[in-house]
């Protein structure tokens, strides 16, 4: 194994890593704070990615069709909210899954009447459509070093907005004691209304960038939405942080067992045999580090301050 | 009130109940057509739908003196749900032939309820090893081909195009194996590299990409179907393949796909090879019309789907009108349909003992068109006169 290739990968790791993050951020805050099963959380993803794509088609400009689409995206969490999730908070989790489940066929279907089954592709600026030569002679596709960027970004500013602002203070009480939060005050349908709307965004956003690798389809949300999951109980319910960084341990449990297990499992195994169980092996891996996390710390990495495990 | 609104009622339930039977005092063929309605497999479907309706266009919706009527069923790419449609074409809605069936794990779970009642069942797509082989029957017809036959042809096109070492990336499901099979069959040189890849959720390739890149082989072939075709294409772009490594496919640069490509302006899809036993531009009088129309009736190239379903309808017509309408004669019409000599969009074949096609199977390269619409060009001949490998195992 030579030192580029693995360098690569790692980078393809991080990259997917991003993408998940994104999206188990908002699924962390809903779940955390409002105590909000929401599977409907994959669809968000899906339509973003539409969004994405109609967006980039009027204006031209892949750039300016995601200026357009966020917004857009965190306008169109707060509509969901206000019309069908506020209705259900007061209701226990397995009324969560059905409702939320209808959610989801309910966009599959809302999609597939707007866009059609073809689903959309989106086409990138030149200047991202390449590679860019990085140090030890790899060359790194521009977008997916973007990805990277967005997602270092993104989880920046969401550090900073939870740390430093007034806004952050009430989502971090919300997290650690909702009933002692709304008891000094707080405006909880606020608050939840506005946590719905971020997590929409961030759904949304990673769903934009993914695009246009991926092009926008109808079914896109459903496995990410597994992952995404595996995320938030690996890192602990309604903590970003913990969802920063195990986000970034499934990406790259994936992509590097993906890249060298098959390889690995050769050394000892037929080559027949290892073909055929490293690709199996490989897509069990996260789910197994899931279920040793709950069996020895089932709280998570770093569940947040205060809250019950 | 209340006994003429009673009775109105009743007789209104008994048009209801009965109108099959109101229908077949005229003389008309029912076809039953099995195909994907909705969902993500619909764009298939609507391709082989439109190919239907141009066909019985082209015929004037007659054959022979019989006016034909075709229902149309969803199989939702669900083999349980294409075994009710089937159910229900033939216990209620009592067709004469049933046709269509994208899937072959549809068309497995569906045929004996055609074939039990003594039908003819034509299949417009599918073509899974077991009919061709040891389950092969006498009422059973494929109009495409055998799954393994497209692959191997591709496996000899890259002998031919002295290709010494070859990456493998395809999903991970019995198309996807019997793909990666087909070409290991033919294909001489050496594998270099194999990844078969979790389906159909996994549409990020960038681990795999990198080890094609590592790997640095004559060429790669790949197998994704559906949506998963051009994002595999965008992505092998974006890792810096198109150009350097020749990329070689099957069933995944189509009518259907290339218009995503083209909008998206995916460049890397141009220049690279694929097989196929028809391609849009194939130079005889039954397709030059076909693709015509089709183009002037509903704006696109058809895919081969769409050419396979043009072709079941124009087998039916023959067969119907070498009995001269008398569908009780399913020997007679039979026996039209092995003569295979209706005028296909693919030019003349033969049909094989187990009822699939002998034919040639083709190179086709993408390419711009004189309109400036991406599509599959013919180029030689790479399999001539093919018959599958498991039609010795089929005794009728």
């Amino acid at each position: 194994m030579n030192y580029a290739l693995f360098a690569e990968q790692f980078l393809n790791g991080i990259q997917l890593g991003m993408v998940l993050f994104l999206l188990a951020a908002g699924l962390t805050l809903i779940f955390g704070i409002m105590d909000l099963v929401n599977l409907a959380h994959g669809s968000l993803y899906m339509l973003g990615a539409y969004y994405a794509a109609t967006f980039t088609e009027m204006t031209g400009s892949f750039v300016l069709g995601l200026v357009i689409a966020v917004p857009v995206m965190i306008l169109s969490g707060i509509v969901l909210e206000i019309v069908a999730i506020r209705t259900l908070y007061r209701r226990d989790h397995l009324d969560h899954v059905l409702a939320t489940f209808g959610l989801i066929l309910f966009f599959r279907e809302l999609v597939r009447i707007f866009w059609g089954s073809a689903g959309r592709s989106i086409p990138l600026p030149d200047y991202l459509s390449g590679a860019v030569a990085l140090p030890l002679g790899i060359d790194y596709p521009v977008y997916r070093l973007l990805i990277i960027v967005l997602g270092l970004a993104v989880a920046l500013g969401l550090y900073l907005l939870v740390q430093r602002t007034r806004i952050g203070m009430l989502i971090r009480a919300g997290a650690s004691n909702r009933e002692m939060a709304g008891a000094l005050g707080v405006n909880i349908p606020l608050l939840y209304t506005l946590i719905f709307g971020i997590g929409a965004g961030l759904a949304g956003f990673s769903g934009m960038i993914i695009a246009p690798l991926t092009a926008a389809n109808i079914g896109m949300g459903d496995t990410v939405l597994i992952q995404a999951l595996v995320v938030i109980v690996i890192g602990g319910i309604g903590s970003i942080r913990g969802a920063f960084v195990s986000s970034l341990l499934i990406g790259l449990i994936d992509t590097l067992g993906r890249s060298f297990l098959d390889d690995l499992m050769a050394l000892f195994l037929p080559v027949n045999a290892a073909e055929a169980a490293g690709p199996a092996l490989s897509s069990m891996l996260i789910y197994i580090l899931m279920a040793a996390i709950l069996f020895f710390r089932p709280q998570g990495l770093f569940p947040p301050k205060g809250a019950k495990a | 009130m209340n006994k003429a609104i009673w009775l109105g009622a009743v007789a209104a339930l008994g048009m209801a109940a009965f109108p099959a039977q109101n229908q077949a005092m005229g003389a008309e063929i029912k076809i039953g057509f099995v195909t994907t309605l909705t969902g993500g497999g619909a764009v298939i479907g609507n391709d082989m739908r439109n190919a239907v309706e141009l066909a019985l266009e082209h015929i004037n919706k007659k054959m022979g003196n019989l006016d034909v009527n075709v229902i149309y069923a969803d199989d939702e790419v669900n083999p349980q749900k294409g075994k009710q449609a089937t159910e229900k074409l033939v216990e209620r809605d009592n067709v004469d032939i049933v046709a269509g069936y994208i899937w072959s794990n549809v068309l497995l779970a569906s045929k004996d309820v055609v074939l039990d009642a003594n039908k003819i069942l034509i299949s417009a797509n599918a073509g899974p090893s077991d009919i061709a082989g040891k389950q092969c029957h006498k009422n059973f017809f494929n109009i495409s081909w055998q799954n393994d036959q497209t692959p191997m042809a591709l496996g000899e096109l890259l002998n031919q195009k002295n290709v010494k070492s070859l990456y493998l990336i395809a999903p991970n499901y019995a198309a996807g194996q019997d793909m990666v099979a087909g070409v290991e069959r033919t294909f001489k040189g050496k594998i270099v590299g194999k990844d078969m890849t979790a389906w159909p959720q996994q549409l990020d390739w960038s681990a795999e990409l990198t080890k094609v890149k590592a790997a640095n082989p004559d060429g790669v072939f790949t197998f994704y179907p559906g949506g998963a075709g051009p994002a595999f294409l965008t992505q092998y772009d974006q890792a810096g393949l198109t150009g350097k490594t020749p990329l070689y496919s099957v069933y995944t640069l189509d009518a259907l796909s290339l218009p995503l490509l083209q909008k998206a302006n995916n460049k890397g899809a141009l220049g690279t090879f694929l097989t196929q036993m028809w391609a849009a531009d194939m130079d005889n009088e039954p397709n030059k019309k076909f693709v015509a129309d089709f183009k002037k009736k509903y704006g696109t190239y058809p895919s081969y789907y769409g050419a396979q379903s043009y072709d079941a309808i124009m087998m039916i017509k023959a067969a119907v009108e070498a009995v001269k309408g008398n569908l009780k004669d399913i020997d007679g019409m039979r026996k039209k349909m092995e003569a295979a000599d209706f005028g296909s969009v693919r030019g003349p074949f033969k049909m094989g003992p187990n009822h699939f096609p002998i034919q040639n199977f083709y190179a086709n390269e993408v390419v711009v068109d004189k309109d400036g619409t991406w599509m599959n060009a013919n180029r030689q001949v790479v399999l001539k006169d093919h018959q599958d490998s498991y039609a010795k195992d089929c005794k009728m």
